[in-house]
């Protein structure tokens, strides 16, 4: 988790950063003396990356209305339905730009994703605003997919 | 300065006997660390401490979290008073968690932690804190490191000798330190204050917690003997169904204490059995009294506080009890009260006598079945010293106040006079090492000091003096703790931090115990606010009469609505600000111009209510003041207050380009 205060500083770091940097500081911290054993580096929780997402048609109608209401909740303020960017990108033709794991991964694991994908770190440095980890389950952002795709069409 | 009475008494004491004892003036401040103290108190960039040290404020009236063993202030968290820093107290949800019988007393002087436990031991859910002055118990989720619950304590004043608590945190105790007139119904009656012996009395109260949520509750009282109640420590093991109270100015004085109250070569330590007492006030052997105190409790799913004033407890009288009080004579004022985590031995510190008396358990429940006493004292019988006495540690230093334990066979003593830590062998009372501390140290802790299973490793000298250690800051100086550790024969100085408020008593806790439950987020789904937007589709503004509410969403980076118009002089603003975010750390802020309470805080998935009343025309800003992204400077809004009877409606929106396309 990156605090709030460093945000600039880590946005920054994003587009420069490398591996060693980060090895370096690891083992600078290795060797410095420690007062306890237990003293343990943070630890962060993260939904578990996914592989695949397998997708049915026609859609599930109670995931869409489902996805719907959590879309509502926690995206709404960020993401429009049409393609115009509001903080985040719209949500139109999402599904055909974007693998279904892709979208998955984004909504539950977004910081491995800032970390990890260039897709990701592209549509950071457009927005500017890290997409918030915002508590969502894999089932719900298996629902909110099914909503995603119900917006681009789907049947 | 902190000085109380009693310390001008200890400086006539000093002048008298500085000559026979060791250690009274400490040595060069500068050369008491030695070469690995550093490494022993660094925790490195991205590493944890090892410890929590929760440390109770004083005058400030809130508690601060310290790690240990870096000395790194990671929190204050506001308890008995109020803080602009995030509303704690002046948000509409808080304002009642400040409320008591005499309404709303927004300060405190915060003296004592209790840490919870299950079978003597930490269980790292709740801490508890006292108030002073109004008499308060408050209770500390460690969860979210908020203030849950305070009750005020009814038939109190003075609740010093408060919150310890028994050791499956069953009650947590009150004790008057100021006596004060009582009559029958246990009202505070209008008498001369020079009736003190006729008219004047103590309590104790025993306040339930409920094992499952904490709630508390007034069980009962005891009615006791007009003397001051100074601290206060449960039973262990074999003690577990006794509670000890130290008791001073049993020369029942009204003035000028400090002469006065000083005159007796041996006051009390009372003993208490809290279990018999319970059994008693279950078969109604108490009596009903009418009170009025508030029982002020935080609805987590709410976000909102809530205050009912409650009206009857129940009091018992050991008088007619005959068989739940009885005092040992303990030499002389005494303060500290503690108890080892074997249960067998209290430990007394009377301030003003040259030893330090040591108690046994079992040979109190031998003279209690013995009758050995020696008189009464108001009614309440008083065991003979020598009978309960285990022995007494023979000129430890001057002014001992508090012991703490390492579970090993010793005892740590702070000496306020001296300014100094002594370590003693229990059994032996012998003294093995004494340390100076910088300076005039009050309480001390070690780490599980006040459990069956001490923790150990360090001892923390809380100070009441710092002159010369840290860079002066004009007449009020920083608070002082030094960080020793006790892994060794020797103590040895660690670390010295700068404290925050005024510590009194505080403990400290493995952080393996409080980390993993911390709340990180709360759910959106789950918040039950009255007001809270879950979206901001459910964003609003509504009148009602000259009420205006505003049912808005943060979110990084941007608030809905941000332009609000219709708003009127006369009118009150309520801002329910919810903040949309799931992930942790991320709290939002929010202020308004003009603003006469607070700005407030809100964490993910919380609402919080602000109050404004605008006071003149015009457009006036509102803003986040958490830097939360990098857009945060963009997020603000505007509200427009319009003269009273203006024809402008009520309105509001954010970004109406973004409208369109909804």
């Amino acid at each position: 988790m990156f605090s709030k205060t460093t945000l600039l500083t880590v946005l920054l770091a994003l587009s420069i950063a490398s591996c060693t940097s980060k090895k370096q500081a690891d083992e600078a911290a290795k060797n410095s003396p420690t007062p306890s054993e237990a003293a343990t580096p943070q630890p962060e929780v993260h939904g578990a990356e996914m592989k695949s997402v397998e997708l049915t048609t026609p859609l599930n109608k109670e995931w869409v209305s489902a996805g719907k209401s959590i879309y509502d909740t926690k995206c709404l303020a960020c993401h429009k339905l049409t393609d115009e960017k509001l903080v985040g990108p719209g949500w139109s033709g999402v599904t055909r730009k974007r693998e279904p794991v892709w979208i998955m991964n984004m909504i539950t694991n977004v910081e491995m994703m800032l970390e990890k994908d260039e897709e990701a770190q592209k549509l950071l440095e457009q927005c500017l605003v890290r997409m918030p980890n915002q508590n969502v389950t894999q089932d719900d952002a298996r629902k909110i997919l099914e909503f995603m795709r119900s917006n681009d069409g789907e049947k | 300065m902190k000085f109380q009475p009693y310390h001008l008494l200890f400086a006539v004491l000093i002048s008298g006997s500085a000559m026979l004892l060791p250690a009274c003036k400490p040595h060069n401040p500068t050369s008491a660390v030695e070469g690995d103290a550093a490494s022993k108190v660094y925790v490195a960039p991205g590493k944890y401490d090892e410890f929590y040290n929760i440390v109770s404020g004083g005058f400030n009236g809130q508690v601060s979290v310290y790690g240990l063993p870096s000395g790194r202030l990671f929190r204050i968290i506001p308890v008995f008073s109020q803080m602009p820093e995030n509303g704690w107290g002046y948000s509409e949800e808080t304002k009642p968690m400040l409320n008591t019988s005499h309404g709303f007393v927004p300060w405190d002087d915060s003296h004592h932690i209790a840490l919870s436990t299950t079978n003597g031991e930490h269980d790292g859910r709740w801490a508890f804190v006292n108030a002073n002055n109004t008499p308060r118990i408050a209770r500390i989720n460690l969860s979210t490191f908020r203030t849950e619950e305070i009750i005020e304590i009814p038939n109190s004043s003075g609740n010093h000798s408060s919150p310890f608590i028994t050791e499956n945190s069953e009650y947590a105790v009150a004790g008057t330190r100021f006596s004060y007139p009582m009559d029958d119904d246990a009202s505070n009656p209008d008498v001369p204050i020079s009736t003190y012996k006729q008219n004047f009395k103590g309590t104790v109260s025993f306040i339930g917690i409920n094992p499952e949520s904490g709630r508390m509750n007034v069980a009962f009282q005891l009615l006791l003997p007009g003397v001051n109640f100074d601290l206060s420590r449960c039973g262990r093991g074999p003690s577990h169904d006794w509670f000890f109270f130290s008791c001073y100015n049993t020369e029942q004085a009204n003035t000028l204490l400090e002469v006065n109250a000083s005159q007796k070569d041996k006051d009390f330590i009372m003993a208490v059995n809290w279990k018999k007492c319970e059994e008693y006030a279950k078969a109604g052997k108490g009596k009903v009294t009418r009170v009025r105190y508030a029982h002020n409790v935080y609805d987590e799913t709410k976000h909102a506080a809530t205050s009912t004033i409650e009206t009857e407890t129940i009091v018992l009288d050991p008088k007619s009890l005959k068989d739940v009080v009885y005092f040992m004579p303990c030499p002389k004022s005494p303060h500290g009260c503690d108890v080892d985590p074997t249960g067998e031995y209290i430990c007394g510190s009377g301030k003003l006598a040259a030893v330090i008396p040591v108690f046994s358990f079992s040979k109190i429940q031998k003279a209690i079945s013995d009758a050995n006493f020696e008189g009464e004292f108001d009614g309440i019988p008083v065991l003979k010293y020598d009978a309960v006495l285990h022995g007494e540690v023979k000129k430890p230093g001057l002014g001992p106040l508090h012991t703490e334990f390492d579970g090993k066979g010793f005892a740590y003593t702070s000496f306020f006079v001296s300014s100094e830590i002594v370590k003693w062998n229990i059994e032996k009372l012998e003294v093995v090492d004494r340390v100076p501390t910088y300076y005039s140290i009050g309480h001390l802790c070690v780490p599980g000091g006040p459990t069956r299973k001490p923790h150990g490793k360090y001892v923390i000298a809380y100070n009441k003096i710092t002159k010369d250690r840290y860079l002066p800051t004009g007449p009020e100086l920083t608070q002082s703790a030094q960080l020793y550790d006790i892994s060794g024969d020797k103590m040895k100085l660690l670390l010295d931090f700068p404290t925050t408020g005024e510590p009194h008593y505080a403990e400290a806790i493995p952080a393996s115990l409080v980390t993993p439950k911390q709340t990180k987020i709360y759910k959106i789904e789950e918040n039950n606010h009255p007001y809270a937007a879950k979206g901001e589709k459910e964003a609003k503004v509504f009148r009602e009469g000259n009420k205006v509410h505003v049912v808005m969403t943060s979110i990084r980076s941007h608030f809905t609505p941000d332009n609000i118009e219709g708003v009127k002089l006369g009118d009150e603003v309520y801002f329910h600000v919810t903040n949309l975010e799931q992930d942790w750390d991320v709290p939002h802020g929010f202020a308004v111009k003009g603003a006469n309470n607070a700005e407030i805080l809100i964490m993910p998935g919380e609402t919080c209510t602000l109050k404004w009343v605008p006071d003149r025309v015009g457009v006036f800003p509102i803003y986040c003041t958490d830097f939360c992204s990098a857009l945060h400077q963009e997020m603000q809004g505007y509200v427009r207050v319009s003269k009273s009877g203006a024809n402008v409606p009520l309105t509001f929106s954010t970004g109406k380009k973004a409208e369109e396309g909804k």
